[in-house]
């Protein structure tokens, strides 16, 4: 902020408010709390003591109407496509997607038999981060989720979006 | 009761609805029975004095080749007096149809609405025969031989096996 640098007393930062918006924003990826196979337990996993998502502020929700980030951890059906369709269009914006795993990314070991399995999740819904693995270990999600922090830092809010 | 010792007890029974007894080949020694009889003989399995076969382990459909018929294969065992029998029923691919058991075994219903929902085999007498795991609109009976899978499903590709 070149001239008004240290021209206030300490504990006032200047900012801008694009930047305050998005740090705030990726210092609470507040993910929506599904699990659809083993991904799921790994999920959860990532969650609990162990590697303790709440360090980066990524707490699960039970409503989409409270999350930002849908993880869709494991095979997407096509029973269940639906549902996750419908699941992620309830979400407030800005919302986004991580697909955790092969199933998620793209079939998985459905690829060649799965008549009943979507072979991508990006097939219905627009994807942020591919976390590859089968399952992927709680590192690669946390990875994940800062590969996403990383993205939210860089998003304009109110700066006019370049065309 | 040994297996042998129970299909002779429901050969002097049933006549010709009991017919035949496989041992070879097979994993567990199986009863093939009359489709349409299945009920009955299900029935006396539970309620004579001597077999007591009150739990219905599993209850599965199979299909071996496009060219045979379907088949049922029923799993009970009796809890009381520890002996076990299989019993399998086949059924033709133009009209499957099994006398349903879900009235004399719980256990049945659902089982019975899988095998409906993946062979398409009509369990007559089943108090709510629909799709368990498919969507209702799904077409096809997935885990037939001769089933040719979608290329599409409500507008979400399915991908060709190539």
């Amino acid at each position: 902020m070149g001239a008004l640098n240290h021209k206030f007393n300490e504990n006032i930062l200047i900012t801008s408010l694009d930047k305050l918006l998005n740090w705030s924003r990726s210092g609470s990826e507040w993910y929506f709390q599904f699990g659809l196979a083993c991904c799921a337990i790994e999920m959860m996993s990532a969650a609990a003591a162990r590697h303790d998502l709440e360090r980066f502020g990524a707490m699960p929700r039970s409503s989409p109407r409270q999350a930002d980030v849908m993880i869709v951890a494991g095979t997407v059906t096509l029973k269940m496509a639906t549902r996750v369709k419908r699941l992620y269009e309830q979400m407030a914006e800005p919302k986004y997607v991580i697909s955790m795993g092969s199933c998620a990314n793209s079939g998985g070991p459905y690829w060649q038999h799965g008549y009943h399995v979507l072979k991508g999740v990006d097939q219905i819904i627009p994807v942020d981060v591919y976390i590859p693995g089968c399952p992927p270990r709680p590192e690669a999600l946390i990875e994940g989720l800062m590969h996403l922090q990383k993205k939210m830092r860089e998003e304009p809010v109110l700066a006019k979006k370049e065309d | 009761m040994t297996e042998q010792e129970i299909y002779a007890n429901l050969s002097r029974k049933f006549g010709d609805k009991v017919i035949e007894f496989m041992e070879e080949g097979t994993h567990n020694p199986t009863v093939v029975v009359d489709a349409g009889a299945i009920a009955k003989i299900v029935t006396y399995l539970k309620d004579d004095e001597k077999l007591q076969f009150d739990s219905l382990m599993n209850l599965a459909g199979h299909d071996a080749d496009v060219e045979t018929e379907f088949s049922v294969i029923y799993h009970l065992v009796s809890t009381e007096l520890k002996h076990y029998i299989t019993l399998k029923v086949f059924t033709s691919r133009d009209e499957p149809k099994v006398a349903s058991i879900a009235n004399i075994h719980r256990t049945a219903d659902w089982h019975e609405r899988e095998t409906f929902d993946l062979y398409g085999i009509n369990f007559e007498g089943h108090p709510d025969l629909k799709r368990i795991l498919m969507e209702d609109d799904w077409e096809g009976y997935p885990l037939r031989k001769d089933y040719v899978p979608a290329e599409f499903y409500r507008g979400m590709r399915i991908e060709k096996v190539k």
